[in-house]
C-alpha cells in the first residue's frame, strides 16, 4: 500500500514541533482576527480561498487530509488522518519492532512520531492524553480552521 | 473416598504459592457475566481464543468449544483475526450462548462502521453475549483479501467508549434512547511489547478512561518487556481499576515463530525463544512450546496486577487443556453457564 497523500509534507518541518505549534498558534490568533470582516464582506470567496490555503499551507508542511476537524496539537503536531487506519487514538499494536507501520513497512508509524513529537512541546505536549472523539465524516474536504471559529469542530455526537 | 478422577503427579508445582489479588468488590459491577464474576472474585482468569472456521457447519464451532471450555472461563470468538475471512464473531458467539457457553465477543473496527457496530452490539446484548472485546484489527494488507475497503470508522477506543455510553447512559451514540441497554462486560487489547514503550501504558491509562473493564495483551514472549510495563501500570494504579489477563500461546517450532513475528502484526517473540525451538530435535519441537508456555504463564503470574491469561492457540486447540492443566491452573470453573439458556428463555 502506498502512503495517503494530497500533498508532500515536510518531514523536516514536522521535526520541529515546538516552531509549528508557535506557528499555528500565531496563525489562530491572525484567523480570529480577520475571519469576521472577511467573512462578512464576502462569505463564499473567503471560505473558499481559506479552504485552498488550508489545503496548501497544511498540505505542504503536514500531509494534511482535510478532515475538517484538526487536532495536530493533540497528536503531536502529526497528521493522524495519515495513518492507514486513520487512528485519532493510536497507535494500534501492530507497529513493528523498529517502529515502523505495520501497513506501510517502509514508513515510521505516525504514531510513534507523533508520540516523539508530543514530548518536544512545552504548550500542549500532554494534549496527547486526551481521548479524541469520533470523527465527523461530514466534515471532510471543508476547512477545519473556519470550523474551529464557528464551533463547529468542537461538537461531540450528542450521545459522547 | 476417592476422588472423581485423578490429577496425574506430573503437574509441576509453581514456583511460589500465587497470592490472589483482593478481591475487587469496589469496582462496580458491570455485567455479571462468568468472566466478570470469576475476575472479581480474585480467582486466576483463563480464557481461550476459539478460531472461527471457514464452515458453514455450526458442528465447527462446538467442536472447538467443547475442548476449550472445561478448562477456561470465557472463550474468545474471533473477527476476522489477521484480516482473513472466517465465521463472524456475532455467529460464533450466538452458537456458544446458545448452548449455554460463555463467549467473548470481538468487534473490530476493521469491518464495521458506527451504525453496524451499535447495532451489532445490540444483537450481540439480546443474544446473551456479556463479554466485548473492542478491537481496531488488523489492517486489510495482512489477510487474504488485501483489495477490500478498509472501514476504521472508529477507532477502538472510540469504540470502547460507545460500548459504554450505550450501557451506562441507555442510549445510542445520535442520543437516541434505548428500550433496554445492553450489560456489558467491557474489554480491550492492549500491546506492552512494541514501540513507543514509554506510551503504552498512558495509551492503557487512555483504555481505561474509555471504558475497559479487562485488558487482553497481545502474545507476551518477552517477561522483562512486560515487568518494565507492568510497573508504570502499577505507578499509575492502573491494575486496581483494569483486570489485565495476559496473552500466551504455544507455538509449535521454529518456523512458526518465525512466521508470525514477520508475518503477523504486533507479535514480538525475541530471538532467545526462536533459538531455543531450533535447537531442538524436530519431534518435541511442539511440546517445547507448550512448556515455552507454561513457562510464561507461571512468570506472569508471579507478576502483581496479572489478573489472568489469555491462551491463544491458532489452530491447536487441543492444547490449551494441557497448557491450563500443566500450568497449575486447574481445576476450574467451566465456561458454561448451567442452565444460562433456559433462564432467558423463560
Amino acid at each position: 500500500m502506498r502512503e495517503a497523500r494530497r500533498k508532500p509534507g515536510s518531514e523536516w518541518l514536522k521535526d520541529r514541533p515546538a516552531f509549528l505549534e508557535d506557528v499555528y498558534a500565531l496563525f489562530q490568533r491572525a484567523f480570529r482576527t480577520v475571519y469576521p470582516p472577511m467573512k462578512r464582506m464576502a462569505p463564499r470567496t473567503s471560505e473558499g480561498f481559506i479552504t485552498w490555503a488550508e489545503e496548501v499551507g497544511k498540505g505542504y508542511v503536514f500531509n494534511c487530509q482535510m478532515c475538517g476537524q484538526c487536532v495536530l496539537h493533540s497528536t503531536g503536531m502529526t497528521c493522524p488522518m495519515t495513518c492507514p487506519k486513520n487512528l485519532r487514538n493510536g497507535p494500534c499494536g501492530g507497529v513493528r519492532a523498529d517502529g515502523h507501520c505495520e501497513v506501510i513497512p517502509e514508513r515510521m508509524c505516525v504514531w510513534v512520531q507523533a508520540w516523539e513529537r508530543s514530548r518536544h512541546m512545552p504548550k500542549s505536549g500532554d494534549e496527547i492524553l486526551l481521548l479524541q472523539p469520533p470523527v465527523n465524516r461530514q466534515l471532510k474536504d471543508t476547512s477545519s480552521w473556519i470550523n474551529w471559529l464557528e464551533g463547529i469542530d468542537e461538537e461531540t455526537p450528542p450521545g459522547w | 473416598m476417592s476422588a472423581p478422577f485423578e490429577l496425574p503427579d506430573t503437574q509441576p508445582p509453581l514456583p511460589s504459592p500465587w497470592k490472589p489479588p483482593p478481591a475487587a468488590a469496589d469496582r462496580p459491577l458491570r455485567a455479571d457475566s462468568r468472566l466478570e464474576r470469576v475476575l472479581r472474585s480474585g480467582r486466576f482468569a483463563v480464557t481461550a481464543e476459539l478460531n472461527a472456521p471457514d464452515s458453514a457447519d455450526p458442528e465447527a464451532v462446538y467442536r472447538n468449544a467443547l475442548v476449550l471450555s472445561e478448562v477456561c472461563d470465557a472463550i474468545n470468538a474471533t473477527d476476522g483475526s489477521g484480516a482473513n475471512c472466517h465465521m463472524s464473531s456475532l455467529g460464533c458467539c450466538a452458537l456458544l450462548t446458545r448452548a449455554g457457553y460463555e463467549p467473548v465477543l470481538q468487534v473490530s473496527a476493521r469491518d464495521r462502521n458506527r451504525i453496524a457496530i451499535q447495532g451489532d452490539l445490540l444483537g450481540a446484548a439480546a443474544l446473551g453475549v456479556r463479554n466485548v472485546l473492542c478491537l481496531t484489527g488488523d489492517d486489510v494488507t495482512a489477510g487474504d483479501q488485501p483489495q477490500a475497503k478498509r472501514v476504521f470508522d472508529f477507532d477502538s477506543l472510540q469504540m470502547l467508549r460507545t460500548a459504554r455510553i450505550m450501557r451506562d447512559k441507555g442510549v445510542f451514540l445520535s442520543g437516541r434512547k434505548l428500550t433496554t441497554p445492553p450489560r456489558f462486560f467491557l474489554g480491550a487489547a492492549a500491546n506492552p511489547f512494541v514501540p513507543p514503550f514509554d506510551f503504552r501504558p498512558l495509551r492503557l491509562a487512555k483504555k481505561v478512561e474509555a471504558g475497559a473493564d479487562f485488558i487482553q495483551t497481545q502474545y507476551c514472549f518477552d517477561i522483562p518487556r512486560f515487568k518494565s510495563y507492568m510497573e508504570q501500570v502499577r505507578d499509575m494504579g492502573l491494575h486496581e481499576k483494569v483486570y489485565i489477563l495476559v496473552g500466551v500461546g504455544p507455538l509449535r517450532s521454529d518456523r512458526a515463530a518465525e512466521f508470525m513475528r514477520t508475518k503477523v502484526p504486533g507479535v514480538w517473540i525475541p530471538d532467545e525463544i526462536v533459538e531455543r525451538l531450533k535447537k531442538t530435535p524436530k519431534k518435541l519441537k511442539k511440546e517445547e512450546g507448550i512448556k515455552i508456555c507454561i513457562e510464561m504463564i507461571q512468570q506472569v503470574r508471579e507478576i502483581e496486577g496479572v489478573h489472568g491469561v489469555h491462551i491463544m492457540a491458532y489452530r491447536q486447540e487441543e492444547t490449551v487443556a494441557e497448557i491450563v492443566h500443566r500450568a497449575g491452573l486447574f481445576p476450574r470453573a467451566r465456561a458454561r453457564r448451567s442452565g444460562h439458556v433456559a433462564e432467558s428463555r423463560a
